[in-house]
């Protein structure tokens, strides 16, 4: 799956990550039986960097720290950790071709994590990490945890335990040295009174900052942190961000982090990585990841109501459904028909604040800011890049942006569309029947209404093979594909723009095609965890899933209920009681 | 058996006469249970007679049972459970303060019973002229006792690992120092490094493949591994002679004199007049010495590296793993060093007895030194003092009621409840203590104050 | 061959009892999570029930039909078993409920000492012997070895046993699956405290596990008796181990997972016996037990510990 665009870095030649990184992760694969939780993911973290993974939850973000840290073995990949400068990638190479865990010098070493066991990784390779539920030795004092985390230096100071039995001086040195460390790590954290209080005692603001004091007492080179701000109050999480900062400017420690809270990854990450369905999608500085469409798709909207805002998808959307104007099926109008005046209705003024308290606001705010933006600069850049279609595509797309604004932000199921959308670029996403009256009418040219392929103009770029599709559905119209679970309105256009109208068509989609859809629609993945293929394969035999039961009635907001279309044995419009 | 309702006051603080209709209904519930259990085992004996099975009906026995279940229920119901005042009220309220009382008076109690422990055989000498050699041969056995809940309480209060097979060390190390006495002429002192040795041996051995298991998995295991042992013990004749035991094991030697009467011996060489009681005293003083030695390793151990890791294994494993320790080896130390202390314990036993056979070594035996490091608290060495003299103490004083026989008469065998009333005040403990007798935990490393720690934060090992 | 059929034969008769002991077990541990050491005593106390019950019925009040009076021996002991199950429960473990793991641990060996020693008391030390009651059996094969002949039987009493085991365990897995009762146990499992928030009565969900468990386990007493036709005070602790043994084997917390284990236990047992050695039947029973959860830490059939980080 090679989906990810490569987001270019703005300014110079070769990123820090990309020239100095303390680790990298190859072709890192995980799989759990036969679920994919990482897949062919590769990804640097910069010497002195802070590193924010994100994405969505049940992207793979900390599986991949597992990964890292040890705790799982990657089914296939390298992770490679680096002490000293450079790339080393003769050593890199000399180490994996050895069969060895690591190579050390004085000048720097080269570890590879997945082959070295988790407690090791801590020890040698100098990784730490916290975790996402904060595990302390809650029974054990502040001090005490700060104590064991120094635990190798202190055995070997207390010769294996036999010089500490016999209570030799060096080791009582040894250990006011540990105790000295651990003090200063208290203090950083301002938990210095309450070093000779169990751990289990301390609030929850209080234990993240332990346990990333914990993490930093074993002297690492790497520091991991599975959201360390989750939970926090906005003033423990500046204070947080000013930790992060001190351990990365004063300890030149690399900072790899997971969090959620965009607050924190947009202030201090210098790199942020974006994880979604355990592929990359995006990867680069903070501010060019957070305008990449694919990364606000991946949170805001890819769940029903997917509403994908690559500018070529809604160009091939507009071009195809200003062709086939009128002949889409009547079954169709019908049933969104139902929907329209109510959100006609609805003023468009509402529609920021329906957004508002959509999910993923913590992302969505920010994001709201560029993204209105980004969006227009890109879809230029795009179309200059393929004039063909610029007049044909610019002119539908200007005209509807508007009155589709205003028919979105009634939709039941709107929050996350009108959240991802921004004002301009929602077109693609509204609901079939109202936007269709209000793109017909510039583009009046009537399509030529026969059954032909239908080839998007770069559809050789996706992997896979694009499906056979037809202009215009068969007799009878179109099926109703929201009730397949996983297409709502908005895939279901993008389908039709395919050439894919019915159940028997999707039933029939191979594993290339398959490919080819998820890659094109931007979520790779996602069909066959769907399961679209066998949905279809149900309903298209005149059978019912579970999910279209639930359609039928009316229990699902971002599906429309009913049948329609070609029915192979009965033929009911239950949709038509609208 | 009665019903015991300590969690559920079922009729609540209400009116006195509804409270005892209440309890007077309860009891009679108590006492109808208390018929059923009965019947089959109180009511009715078999016997072997001629000729098959004889079965006799005892309905008196089972009369008094239900009768005493009635009232002993109507009474608890009466005064603790159902009143608005339960007579153990100002127990309770006592006992809730105990806990910190104790721990305050832990280090003055710590000195009092090291400094009467170290005078405890001149003291029964003294004052208990004619049952000092009893006494001093029960202080013997709890101080066995003590050593190996201090050798277990390595494995269970601070690392956290549940064993249940411990015995299976204490029997290697008395086996050793057997086997090494018969076949190679070992000395006791000379054998005891080497038994203690071999059951960490023994440790590491088996606990190298199984400690990757989990809480009640690796319990199974353990305890599989003690009666793997005993069944070996009992059946390899040629080596072990079986069930007939090893008899004969040598005496320790006191700088190598034996305590022995006449010419050579300890009191001849001190010119002192020979006492068969020297022999006791002198082997109180070994094992004195032992159990001291294993508690001062284990205080120390607990302040360095590897004491701290077993407890934050006991934590929190895979936090562990993530600060680079490397969890099976510390385990396996774990193991090993109270695998060792059941071995010097072991070797002891052997040359206390002079005699070993499997029988020594049941999973009963597993059992008892496992209440006694959860009955004293996990992780407290004083606590484990604490329950080994109540439980071993206790059990053995139950064999001088013989008093009692002059009041059930001369077929009452007191000696046989032992076991039973053992049982039973085991479940109590529990149930009154569930954390045992001494719960806090005293920090290893302190900056500027020492709080202990409240039982309710440590954990207790794997699983939970 | 004779012989191997013969062991076979054997092997899954002691292995049907000792399943039937196991799920006991694996019940217990699956609802809270403990290893309850008394139900070997439970099992022993209801062989005891069983034979007295069995010596009232012919010896007092002279009945004489066998297939009848076993089964109101079945009937009353699994009854009278039931009550000191719950007993049991209620009085030692129902306190400790939410406290720390190793407090019913203790109090569950202490409840094994106490239910011992309470029936070597009451009904003393010694061995109770009960002639065979069930004689006789199909002969399946038969062979010759320079020997003699061997005959390959299956006895009356091993049909008995196979097959109520069958349909105890048919039954039982449809109680479990099923039921409203089987619902609210599994759902005690997954999450008791949320199982009460539903309004599922947590305690009696556990009690009557317990109940059930026992009254497996006295079927198996029962067994015991008319198998071997001695008992002691004593036979509940090595066949509690065993069984437990089968439980851990199987996959502690499954069901199907306790009745394998069981035939697995007795299998071996038998085999060894019959190949090796007699003696160390109990080790080899052990040593197969290490080395399946070495290679299969969480047994044959159970659910894989996911290890959450």
């Amino acid at each position: 799956m090679k989906t990810a665009t490569k987001v270019k870095t703005t300014g110079d030649a070769t990123p820090n990550w990309d020239a100095d990184p303390v680790l990298s992760v190859e072709h890192l694969t995980m799989r759990f039986g036969g679920l994919v939780a990482v897949g062919d993911l590769c990804f640097n973290v910069g010497r002195g960097d802070i590193t924010a993974l994100i994405g969505p939850n049940g992207a793979g973000k900390t599986t991949v720290f597992n990964c890292v840290t040890g705790f799982y073995k990657p089914t296939e990949g390298r992770i490679v950790m680096r002490h000293g400068p450079g790339r080393q990638d003769d050593a890199v190479e000399a180490v994996t071709a050895s069969g060895l865990k690591w190579q050390s010098t004085n000048a720097g070493g080269v570890f590879l994590l997945e082959r070295m066991p988790d407690h090791e990784i801590s020890h040698k390779a100098k990784v730490a990490r916290t975790f996402q539920n904060i595990r302390l030795f809650g029974g054990m004092t502040v001090l005490e945890n700060l104590l064991v985390a120094q635990h190798n230096p202190l055995m070997v100071a207390s010769g294996f335990s036999l010089g500490g039995i016999l209570g030799l001086p060096s080791y009582k040195r040894a250990q006011q040295e540990a105790i000295d460390k651990a003090v200063y790590w208290l203090e950083r954290t301002h938990l210095v009174e309450r070093a000779d209080d169990p751990a289990a005692d301390l609030p929850y603001g209080d234990q993240r900052r332990l346990e990333i004091a914990r993490a930093m007492c074993i002297g690492p080179q790497l520091l991991c942190l599975d959201e360390p701000a989750a939970g926090l109050n906005p003033r423990e999480s500046a204070e947080l961000n000013q930790l992060l900062k001190y351990i990365r400017d004063e300890h030149n420690v690399s900072v790899l982090l997971i969090e959620h809270d965009m607050g924190v990854v947009m202030e201090i990450s210098d790199h942020v990585v974006v994880l979604d369905y355990g592929v990359k999608i995006a990867d680069g500085a903070a501010d060019a990841v957070k305008s990449d469409p694919k990364v606000i798709a991946a949170y805001l909207g890819v769940d029903d109501e997917a509403e994908i805002d690559v500018p070529e998808i809604r160009k091939d959307v507009a071009k195809v459904a200003a062709e086939s104007d009128g002949a889409t099926a009547a079954g169709s109008k019908k049933a969104s028909a139902r929907k329209a005046p109510a959100k006609a209705r609805k003023p468009a003024a509402r529609k920021t604040k329906a957004a508002a308290p959509a999910a993923d606001t913590a992302f969505a705010q920010p994001l709201m800011a560029t993204g209105a933006k980004a969006p227009a600069k890109r879809g230029t850049a795009k179309a200059s890049a393929r004039s063909q279609e610029k007049t044909s595509a610019k002119a539908p797309e200007k005209a509807r942006a508007p009155k589709t604004a205003k028919a979105k932000t009634g939709t039941t199921g709107p929050a996350k569309t009108a959240a991802a959308g921004g004002a301009a670029k929602s077109a693609a996403a509204a609901t079939p029947a109202k936007a269709k009256p209000a793109t017909r009418k510039p583009a009046a040219k009537p399509a030529p209404a026969e059954a032909s392929e239908i080839k998007i103009a770069n559809s050789g770029d996706y992997p896979g093979k694009q499906p056979h599709g037809t202009r215009k559905p068969r007799a009878g119209g179109g099926n109703n594909l929201t009730r397949i679970k996983g297409i709502g309105p908005a895939n279901e256009k993008k389908l039709n723009t395919l050439g894919t109208w019915h159940f028997d068509q999707i039933a029939a989609w191979k594993k290339a095609e398959i490919e080819w859809v998820g890659a094109y629609l931007s979520f790779p993945g996602r069909i066959e965890r769907e399961e679209w293929v066998k949905q279809a394969k149900v309903l298209a035999r005149g059978g019912e899933t579970a999910f279209s039961k639930r359609v039928d009635k009316g229990d699902v907001p971002t599906s429309v209920p009913g049948r329609r279309g070609a029915q192979p044995k009965k033929t009911t419009a239950k949709g038509g009681k609208a | 058996m009665a019903v015991s309702g300590t969690k559920t006051p079922v009729a609540g603080p209400q009116g006195d006469p509804n409270s005892l209709q209440a309890s007077i209904k309860d009891a009679a519930m108590a006492a109808f249970l208390a018929g059923v259990l009965g019947f089959f085992f109180i009511g009715i004996r078999t016997d072997i007679a001629p000729g098959g099975l004889d079965l006799k009906m005892r309905w008196g026995a089972w009369i008094i049972s239900i009768l005493i279940v009635f009232a002993g229920r109507l009474l608890l119901n009466l005064f603790v459970y159902k009143t608005r005042r339960p007579v153990t009220r100002n127990l309770s309220i006592g006992l809730s303060g105990s806990e910190s009382r104790l721990a305050q008076a832990g280090k003055v109690l710590k000195w009092g019973l090291f400094a009467f422990a170290l005078i405890l055989p001149f003291f029964f000498t003294t004052f208990f002229p004619g049952r000092d050699r009893q006494f001093i041969d029960l202080a013997i056995l709890i101080m066995t006792y003590i050593m190996l809940g201090w050798g277990l309480n390595i494995v269970v209060g601070l690392a956290g690992l549940l064993d249940l097979g411990y015995v299976a060390f204490y029997a290697v190390g008395a086996y050793s120092f057997a086997l090494l006495a018969q076949y190679l002429d070992f000395g006791f002192w000379l054998a005891l490094p080497l038994a203690g040795l071999l059951a960490a041996t023994w440790g590491v051995i088996l606990g190298f493949p199984v400690l990757r298991l989990r809480g009640d998995y690796l319990a199974i295991v353990t305890l599989a591994f003690g009666e793997i042992i005993r069944v070996v013990l009992l059946n390899w004749y040629e080596f072990t002679k079986g069930p007939d035991g090893i008899s004969g094991i040598p005496k320790p030697t006191f700088f190598g004199l034996e305590l022995k009467r006449g010419e050579g011996g300890f009191a001849d060489f001190f010119g002192i007049a020979y006492d068969p009681i020297q022999r006791f005293i002198f082997l109180y003083y070994i094992i004195f010495i032992l159990a001291l030695i294993t508690n001062f390793v284990t205080m120390r151990l607990r302040r360095l590296p590897i004491g701290r890791a077993w407890e934050a294994l006991r934590e929190d494993e895979i936090a562990c793993r993530s600060l680079g320790i490397n969890t099976r080896n510390t385990k396996l130390t774990a193991f090993a060093i109270g695998a060792m202390f059941g071995g010097f314990a072991g070797s002891f036993f052997a040359t206390r007895q002079g005699f070993i056979s499997p029988e020594s070594f049941t999973f009963l035996e597993s059992a008892i030194i496992l209440a006694i490091v959860v009955l004293g608290g996990l992780g407290s060495q004083i606590g484990v003092v604490i329950a080994a003299v109540v439980m071993i103490g206790g059990i053995e004083m139950l064999r001088n009621l013989g008093f009692l026989q002059q009041v059930f008469g001369s077929g009452f065998d007191p000696v046989q409840y032992r076991m039973l009333i053992f049982g039973l005040a085991m479940v109590l403990i529990m149930v009154w203590k569930p954390r045992g007798l001494i719960s806090t935990r005293e920090p290893s490393a302190v900056l500027k104050e020492k709080k202990r720690i409240g039982a309710d934060m440590v954990a207790q090992g794997e699983g939970h | 061959m004779e012989y191997f059929v013969q062991q076979l034969i054997n092997g899954l008769t002691l292995g049907s009892i000792y399943g039937l002991i196991a799920i006991g077990y694996t019940m217990v541990y699956g609802i809270i999570g403990m290893i309850n050491f008394a139900h070997g005593d439970v099992f022993m106390i209801g062989a005891f029930i069983a034979l007295a019950m069995f010596l009232i019925l012919t010896t007092v009040l002279g009945f004489t039909f066998l297939p009848v009076v076993l089964l109101i021996v079945l009937i009353v002991s699994m009854l009278f078993t039931s009550a000191w199950g719950w007993t049991v429960e209620r009085l030692a473990y129902r306190p400790l409920r939410g406290s720390f793991r190793l407090a019913p641990l203790i109090t569950a060996i202490g409840m094994s000492i106490v239910l011992q020693n309470f029936v070597q008391i009451t009904q003393g030390a010694r061995v109770k012997p009960l002639p065979p009651q069930i004689q006789g059996g199909i002969t399946l094969m038969e062979g010759s070895t320079e020997n003699g002949t061997i005959l390959v039987q299956l006895s009356y009493m091993q049909i008995i046993i196979i097959l109520t085991t069958v349909v105890l365990m048919a039954g039982f897995t449809l109680l479990i699956s099923r039921t409203p009762l089987g619902r609210a146990q599994r759902a005690c499992e997954q999450d008791r405290k949320m199982a009460s928030l539903l309004g599922i009565n947590v305690d009696r969900t556990i009690s009557l596990t317990f109940v059930m468990g026992a009254a497996l386990a006295a079927v198996a007493g029962l067994m015991f008796v008319l198998l071997y036709g001695v008992i002691d005070f004593y036979i509940g602790f090595l066949a509690g181990v065993k069984a437990f043994t089968a439980a851990v084997l199987g996959g502690i917390g499954s069901l199907p997972g306790a009745m394998l284990g069981g035939l697995l236990i007795g299998l071996i047992e038998v085999f060894w016996s019959g190949y090796f050695s007699v003696e160390y039947k109990d080790v080899a029973a052990f040593s197969i037990l290490a080395i399946v959860l070495i290679f299969l830490p969480s047994g044959l059939l159970g659910q894989p510990e996911v290890e959450k980080v």
